[in-house]
């Protein structure tokens, strides 16, 4: 059963009224509708034998890295995760040139190097996904430290799990954060289980924000099937941590698919699953403009359509794309 | 020239580097007012402000990732870890984060950081605090490892390091911080990568790094006096690592000792050793490579065994005596 009724959500959103503005809307829309295309075709992919290694999918969260990063200004930074196809496409990456990394390309971000899992886009501050649980949560918040060294404005989104949460790197660095008052946001994808462990047999708390409490900051929950209120959330957060310091952000979230490129659902319902899918944000968010009069049923569709052949032509780019040159195995490991 | 000691020229490495430029910080447990376990920063903070010179909670993964965040961000940080056997705490954000963001990333990313660490036996603080660890961290493509054995080098092998686009992996022994040396009030740098030949010699070549360089170089005057001509390498840098020099030294004596304190299992000496024979030095060799090494043991904390878990004078005499034999 999800663990945030509809009353609490309601009233998260309620409490934030940020004004939207239709165009930010819209762009969000087509943010969600891309990572869920990109990653069904990677799941095509994936079944074919196309792509090797592994992949995490982050269908059904879409809302939660869409909205947060929509709140956050192209030079911040953020790190990612081993489920981080939704943080990286929020950010801005190329379509094509991801792919392409995927497939393990010359073309791709990291030259084939990389994979779905470390995928990273420095030029656009998204400082990497990560193979390792909680892996990522230091190295925000030492990006948090350049950016108060240097007296910029920036801040610093970090996404991570709710098994992540349970990791020493969470401790040690959200308490370093808030001794140093680092700008930066993290953010608890709270998927409700980390691979097959359920979040309530993992932490013995029924709500992770209160771990903000422990640090003296900030810690709020909100719904992460809800752009707007994960938007509205974060867009609070930029302001108070540029100049308090960090805040906790647990989203209340589900993955729709397995926890990697296989998984029999062992560990949990299909009534669950139903449930939460009857959730979906990205449904929610068409309905939601819709009726709210941001967009038309045309402009929606076109929106749609668009996004269908942004991946189409990434998928095309990547396959027409060489594979990593054997050159290139040993460049790379230093710098000069 | 004047004389400081290895604290001190660690210091002033810090010091002018962090004149010199500004993105430039330090961070690490009591390094502030306290100035670090091993008094290497005392004064820092005076000088530098509590932004630059942090002082951390005990936190050594996130001290250790948080410098590589920092790092690839555009700063370069000096992550201080108190004791060299901590690194294990963070060693996942040191070898599967820091070292090998560059490369996941298509050589996209660069991390410029520097992690000091107090390395070694002989203060009796036993198996937790005495290790000599960096077999490891040369065992991870995109780490550099250095260690350096004099005052001169400290300081030049600091600010090369400082400086250098990489993570670093310094390793400082803590029974040189008292012991002092020439350091030129110049400025001047050791680049990384380059071996130091301590002593010349015919008969024998010595491989070594860290504390060991100085025993073994006793060790080869004392034996000068009976007209045996030993020659010292001191590698210096372990990570990139100067072949050529040692190659060049073995094809010249014949005869290769290699000694560090390190336990010898899966010890780097082993890797100097496969260098030599898997170069032309090997047929030059007129005896088998031998190595001096620590005992398979943790460091225990009676003085006596403590002294005899790591190479002596004595067994390093002995062994160069039998190679000649
Ligand atoms: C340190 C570490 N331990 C275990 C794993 C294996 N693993 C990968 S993802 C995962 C679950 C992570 O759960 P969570 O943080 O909630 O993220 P989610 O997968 O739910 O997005 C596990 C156990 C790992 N990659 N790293
Ligand atoms: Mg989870």
């Amino acid at each position: 059963m999800p663990r945030i009724s509809a009353a609490e959500r309601g009233a998260a959103v309620e409490e934030r009224a940020i004004e939207v503005p239709r165009e930010l809307q819209r762009e969000m829309y087509l943010k969600m509708l891309q990572i869920r295309a990109f990653e069904e075709k990677v799941a095509y992919f994936f079944s074919r034998g196309m792509v090797h290694g592994t992949t995490h999918l982050y269908m059904g969260e879409e809302a939660t890295a869409v909205g947060a990063v929509a709140s956050l200004g192209d030079d911040d930074f953020i790190t990612s995760t081993h489920r981080g196809h939704g943080h990286t496409i929020a950010k801005g990456i190329e379509l094509p040139r991801m792919m392409a990394e995927l497939l393990g390309k010359q073309s791709g971000y990291c030259k084939g190097k990389g994979g779905s899992m470390h995928i990273a886009d420095l030029a656009r501050g998204n400082l990497g996904a990560n193979g390792v649980v909680g892996g990522g949560i230091p190295i925000a918040t030492g990006a948090g430290i350049t950016i108060k060294l240097r007296g910029d404005d920036r801040v610093v989104a970090c996404f991570f799990g709710d098994g992540a949460i349970n990791e020493g790197t969470f401790h040690e660095s959200v308490n370093l954060a808030s001794v140093w008052k680092l700008p930066v946001i993290y953010i608890c994808e709270n998927n409700q289980y980390g691979m097959s462990m359920s979040v309530r047999r993992a932490t013995n708390i029924d709500d992770l924000s209160l771990r903000a409490k422990a640090y003296g900051i900030p810690g709020t929950r909100v719904d992460g099937n809800d752009v707007l209120a994960v938007y509205r959330a974060v867009r609070e957060a930029r302001d108070y941590v540029r100049k308090n310091g960090p805040v906790l952000i647990v989203a209340e979230t589900y993955r729709f698919s397995g926890h990697s490129k296989s998984d029999a659902n062992r560990y949990r319902t299909k009534e669950e699953i139903a449930e939460w899918r009857e959730r979906d944000p990205i449904a929610r968010m068409r309905k939601r403009m819709l009726e709210g009069g941001s967009a038309t049923e045309e402009e929606l569709v076109e929106l749609e359509n668009g996004a269908r052949r942004s991946i189409e032509e990434a998928v095309k780019y990547a396959e027409e794309s060489p594979e990593s040159s054997i050159d290139e195995l040993e460049t790379d490991v230093y710098a000069d | 020239m004047r004389e400081i000691t290895y604290a001190e020229a660690i210091r002033e490495a810090m010091s002018e580097e962090m004149r010199r430029d500004p993105s430039v910080f330090f961070m690490g447990e009591d390094i502030g007012v306290y100035g670090g376990a091993f008094g290497v920063s005392v004064g820092m903070i005076d000088e530098f402000g509590p932004e630059r010179v942090r002082d951390t909670p005990i936190s050594e993964a996130a001290i250790i990732g948080a410098a590589a965040g920092a790092a690839v961000t555009g700063s370069r940080p000096i992550a201080e870890i108190q004791f060299s056997d901590f690194v294990a705490i963070g060693l996942d954000q040191l070898g599967n984060q820091a070292a090998k963001m560059r490369y996941m990333f298509g050589g996209r990313a660069q991390v410029p950081m520097v992690v000091r660490a107090p390395a070694g036996s002989g203060t009796g603080a036993a198996a937790q605090h005495s290790q000599s660890q960096e077999a490891i961290y040369c065992h991870i493509p995109g780490l550099k490892v250095v260690t350096p054995s004099t005052p001169y080098d400290a300081k030049g092998l600091l600010k090369s390091a400082i400086r250098d686009n990489n993570p670093v992996v310094f390793l400082e022994q803590k029974l040189l911080y008292r012991v002092k040396g020439p350091v030129p009030e110049e400025e001047y740098t050791v680049p990384l990568g380059r071996a130091d030949v301590k002593r010349t010699g015919r008969d024998l070549t010595i491989v070594t790094w860290g504390r060991m360089a100085g025993m073994c170089l006793e060790t080869a005057v004392r034996l000068a006096e009976e007209g045996i001509d030993v020659e010292v390498v001191d590698l210096r840098s372990l990570v990139p690592l100067d072949k050529e020099t040692v190659v060049e030294s073995v094809k010249k004596t014949g005869h290769l000792l290699i000694v560090h304190e390190a336990v010898q299992s899966a010890g780097y000496g082993g890797e100097i050793a496969a260098l030599v024979a898997d170069s032309e030095a090997f047929f030059y060799l007129d005896a088998p490579i031998r190595r001096v090494a620590g005992l398979d043991v943790p460091i225990p904390y009676n003085p006596t065994l403590e002294r005899n878990a790591v190479p002596t004078p004595e067994r390093i005499e002995r062994a160069v005596r039998d190679l000649l034999g």
